[in-house]
């Protein structure tokens, strides 16, 4: 029987794993997007988790949301990153100091 | 331990295990396959929590469209990945420190605090597809339609940051072509009439067909 603790527990660790990730690859734009989308799929994981646990589906609805909206996030910030790229000829994020922060 | 669980744990160790691979390999284009590898197995782990509709959506959408894109950019890129890689010993411990910390703390609070009876599993006439439908399409139209101009204000914006001006694209400018006006093209010009000069045989031969034609009218 899988309980809701299961579910929780996996997409904790998946969530944390994912922080992990943002911390060693800081220099690398494209895996730092890629680590975003892993962490937003933690939280998937717990929407649907608890769509089922409550019988309701507003949580499934609520993912559904949540995979649109992240699918333009991914686009636009691959768009900037290729603009990146062609204007800087670099992805390492310590080069991006344009503005100075 | 039902089949089940067993399922639930084989999926769910796998997706760990590709997470764990895609934050450690060196090359991006691994990072990006070891993702579509975590995809799936959510995917599975979805279907196991009668989600059947979003698995095939995230396999759809995220495996068919988002990590193709990135994939694409990946390849597309001349990264130089040594650089890229430089700061990845200094920063292991932080990471893990982090890491372990905050699965702890959540983990003990959900372990804790979070229980749920487990609901009895729906029965074969049940479609998830038809229930998820039947609520988006209704109570949650406007969200629905928001998404959309979500996903259309995307499109706009990736192709006009993407999109660059070639000098040596000889298009046409719509835009210019639109806006040709009589004044740009033609000059009327005011001049006394000339007069005619000494015919000659080319002369008249065109004089003669001009005359021919006439009549006609």
């Amino acid at each position: 029987m899988i309980t809701l603790e299961h579910y929780l527990v996996l997409a904790a660790l998946l969530f944390s794993i994912s922080v992990a990730g943002i911390f060693l690859n800081r220099k690398n734009v494209i895996v730092l997007l890629m680590c975003i989308e892993l962490m937003l799929l933690a939280v998937n994981i717990n929407f649907i988790a608890f769509s089922f646990f409550l019988q309701d589906l507003a949580g499934q609805v609520f993912v559904f949301f949540i995979l649109t909206v992240a699918a333009a996030e991914a686009a636009i910030g691959l768009a900037i990153l290729v603009l990146l790229f062609r204007n800087r000829g670099t992805i390492n994020v310590q080069d991006l100091d344009a503005m100075k922060g | 331990m039902t089949f089940e669980l067993l399922l639930f744990y084989l999926f769910g160790a796998i997706l760990l295990g590709g997470a764990l691979a895609m934050i450690s390999v060196r090359n991006p284009v691994h990072a990006a396959l070891f993702l579509v590898l975590c995809f799936f197995a959510a995917a599975a782990i979805w279907l196991l929590a009668e989600a059947e509709f979003l698995g095939i959506v995230l396999v759809l959408v995220y495996v068919g469209a988002v990590m193709v894109l990135f994939l694409f950019v990946v390849m597309m890129l001349d990264i130089n990945l040594a650089k890229l890689r430089e700061g990845f010993t200094e920063y292991l411990p932080v990471g893990i420190v982090v890491a372990v910390a905050m699965s702890v703390v959540l983990v003990a609070v959900i372990t804790r605090y979070i229980t749920m009876d487990v609901p009895e599993r729906a029965g074969p006439e049940y479609a998830n597809t038809e229930a998820l439908g039947a609520i988006l399409y209704t109570e949650y139209v406007y969200p629905f339609e928001i998404a959309a101009v979500i996903l259309l204000v995307a499109i706009i914006a990736a192709i006009s940051l993407t999109m660059r001006k070639r000098p040596d694209n000889k298009s046409i400018d719509p835009g210019q072509q639109m806006a040709v006006s009589r004044e740009g093209r033609v000059r009327m010009v005011s001049m006394p009439s000339e007069k005619k000069k000494s015919p000659r045989r080319g002369a008249q031969g065109g004089d003669a067909e001009g005359e021919q034609d006439d009549p006609s009218k």
